[in-house]
């Protein structure tokens, strides 16, 4: 393999994370403030669809895009009215979403599969795209993958470098010490589930109007990203950079498994595809193992050195959910 | 009114009028007659007894898979691997079918045992779920979803590798077994009495664990308040893993049938999704077991109904995935509506 091809690549991993990060943004934003936003995988598809469709009746690309961000926020309204104003349970109304969602994608998006439709076109930066190997890399992609390098940057600012990120933080962890501050924890929870929705709703069209582009029903091979946007949210650690940083590992072993293809052929192609999954559960494993009460009575039996470089291995790679995360909140 | 149990009833009435007219809407939207598509399912589940045996076909599998859910929903878990449970139980059903394809033992005993190592798979598979959540600290959400995908690459893989055809591997799956090797099924239906005994005994002795013995009461201990029921003696993480065991078993017991009585092979897509239509269920009935009879079968004659629509009207057959769906959100919404209205009063 020459470094040119390895280079394409590697830029083409880059724009195949670009919609996982949207997702994983809009959910870490979502969750930060204590909403599990669960309906995820059926609102990419629909958002999908949506995009496609509204894209492809008006011919314009950037119509597709707002529509698909449209579905987004409704689906995630629906979710904040069922678990923050009528208190039921977020992980049954996300559930049912998800499932729904998807099969409404499949429903309405009946007449426009396989059209050919408008499709998102790279615009090298000038100056910049010149550079080698980074130019190649980051600055000759399409403009929903030069946003999704900013919007990693804006969450990870907003969320840990301003006032109301600080606010938004406190939702999630203590809202009731947000609440005297003068935070309206409700209203503040609507807001960000919806914002986040539409961030998971911009990850629909930035399949469908540019890295896979076009509407094909339940071949489409979207049904299944949702879930793995959501795990990677807990991977990510709540924080926008690390969660980014899972997009573009996930983006990167698919890459892996299809360029390995033709070197293990006795594994079905079928079987490759679903190796994020196993690594999925694995780093989870990772995430979530150190609070595991044997782990801790392993640790104590273990020889100071050991113990020692465990703990900070465990710490490292530790994950903790905000704490409100799932929990209404009714000021008494 | 609003209270009591003619008040949830009154509440569950306007999510399914609100639902038949959200649906309705929708299918005014793509210019199709809401009046003629209600009619064409109906007519396509219960128009014939050949078409109501269908139905049956897919309420064996949602059934049993609805009662090994209100165990562990009764346990406070969210088995969303229960998908991947039933798949398992497919694929050890097939494995024992495989191992015995040319021994002497009567069909009826292979048959027994296929079920019964359909039911260990699904619980074993169930047990990884169970572990990871109690051990390893994996919400069993993520654990069981990752499984599922797991479940199905593993069915894939071996229909493409190990058990493939002779000559060509196809995605119409592995070599049909023997007629011997089929539940008996009604002369000229698809339909099997036993798989449907075995369903209906599932869901009998469930609602009977859970409503008369002290392991039911414990285990609805354990899902109402964990630390409690910690404090109080019970073993929880035992409970937790018990009803994983559970669930597992009857979803393998779902699969089994899948290949026993319906496919006589392994196919790639043998689940048919009842796993997560299995919680849809369990959710509509707020995990009462009583209700899972007549909302099962209800669900089952909507995803045969919908087979027709392709057909007669050019509309996906997805349109039943979606009214099964819009009825449990609006069901979920009424009943916080009445919650609502319970706490103001």
């Amino acid at each position: 393999m020459t470094q040119e091809t390895i280079l394409i690549g590697l830029a083409g991993v880059l724009a195949a994370a670009a919609p996982v990060i949207f997702a994983v943004l809009g959910e870490t934003l979502s969750e930060r403030a204590g909403v599990i936003n669960l309906s995820m995988n059926g609102t990419i598809l629909l958002s999908a669809m949506g995009g496609f469709a509204a894209a492809y009746t008006t011919d314009n690309i950037v119509l597709g895009f707002l529509a698909g961000m449209l579905i987004g926020a409704l689906v995630a309204l629906v979710v904040a009215f069922a678990s923050i104003t009528l208190k039921q349970s977020q992980v049954a109304v996300g559930f049912v979403l998800a499932l729904t969602c998807r099969d409404l994608s499949y429903f309405l998006g009946n007449p426009y599969m396989g059209l050919p439709g408008p499709r998102l076109q790279a615009i090298p930066i000038p100056v910049l795209g010149d550079i080698p190997v980074i130019g190649q890399l980051f600055f000759r992609q399409d403009p929903i993958t030069y946003i999704s390098f900013v919007a990693i940057f804006l969450a990870w600012v907003w969320i840990f470098r301003t006032r109301p990120g600080l606010m938004l933080q406190g939702i999630g962890e203590k809202p009731a010490a947000a609440f005297i501050r003068g935070a309206n924890v409700n209203l503040m929870r609507y807001v960000y589930t919806v914002i986040g929705g539409a961030l998971i709703g911009l990850a629909g069209p930035a399949y469908s109007l540019a890295i896979r582009a076009g509407w094909m029903g339940t071949i489409s091979g979207l049904d299944g990203i949702g879930w793995i946007a959501l795990s990677i949210t807990i991977f990510g650690g709540w924080n926008p950079s690390r969660a980014a940083f899972g997009a573009y590992l996930f983006a990167f072993l698919q890459w892996l498994g299809l360029v390995l293809q033709p070197v293990l052929t006795q594994v079905p192609s079928q079987v490759l595809q679903v190796a994020p999954f196993p690594l999925m559960i694995l780093t989870l494993l990772l995430v979530n193992i150190g609070d595991a009460e044997w782990v801790e009575r392993a640790l104590a039996a273990m020889p100071e050195n050991t113990r020692k470089i465990m703990v900070k291995l465990l710490r490292a790679m530790r994950a903790s959910p905000p704490a409100a995360l799932g929990v209404p909140f009714e000021r008494d | 009114m609003l209270k009591g149990r003619f008040g949830g009833f009154f509440f569950q009435l306007i999510a399914l009028l609100l639902a038949f007219g959200f649906v309705s809407l929708i299918l005014l939207s793509v210019d199709a007659s809401p009046a003629e598509a209600y009619k064409n399912m109906f007519n396509g589940s219960f128009g014939s007894m050949r078409k109501f045996a269908e139905v049956l076909v897919a309420f064996v599998p949602l059934l049993l898979v609805t009662a090994g859910l209100l165990v562990t929903f009764s346990s406070g878990l969210w088995n969303i691997g229960v998908e991947g449970q039933v798949v398992l139980g497919a694929i050890t059903t097939t494995w024992v079918f495989r191992y015995f394809i040319e021994s002497d033992l009567p069909p009826a005993l292979i048959i027994t045992l296929a079920i019964l190592g359909g039911m260990l798979g699904g619980a074993v598979w169930a047990s990884f779920t169970g572990v990871l959540k109690v051990f390893g600290g994996v919400n069993e959400i993520f654990g069981g979803l990752g499984l599922n995908f797991v479940a199905t690459a593993l069915t894939i893989y071996l229909i493409f590798g190990p058990w493939k055809r002779p000559g060509v591997a196809s995605m119409s799956g592995t070599v049909p077994f023997p007629d011997e090797f089929s539940l008996p099924l009604l002369a000229g239906l698809r339909i099997s009495p036993w798989a449907l005994a075995i369903a209906l005994a599932g869901i009998v002795v469930i609602y009977f664990i859970l409503q008369g013995t002290y392991f039911g009461l414990r285990l609805k201990a354990v899902g109402k308040n964990f630390r409690a029921a910690y404090l109080l003696g019970i073993p929880t993480w035992q409970y937790s893993m018990y009803s994983f065991l559970i669930c597992g078993a009857l979803a393998g017991a779902a699969g089994a049938v899948q290949v026993a009585a319906v496919y006589h092979r392994l196919i790639p897509s043998i689940s048919s999704g009842y796993g997560y239509l299995g919680l849809m269920v369990a959710m509509l009935i707020n995990y009462n077991a009583i209700w899972a009879v007549p909302v099962a079968l209800f669900f089952a004659a909507l995803n045969i109904g919908s087979i027709q629509l392709p057909i007669l009207m050019k509309l996906d057959s997805s349109l039943s995935g979606v009214l099964q769906g819009v009825l449990v959100l609006f069901v979920l919404l009424a009943d916080g509506v009445r919650q609502k209205f319970a706490r103001k009063a």
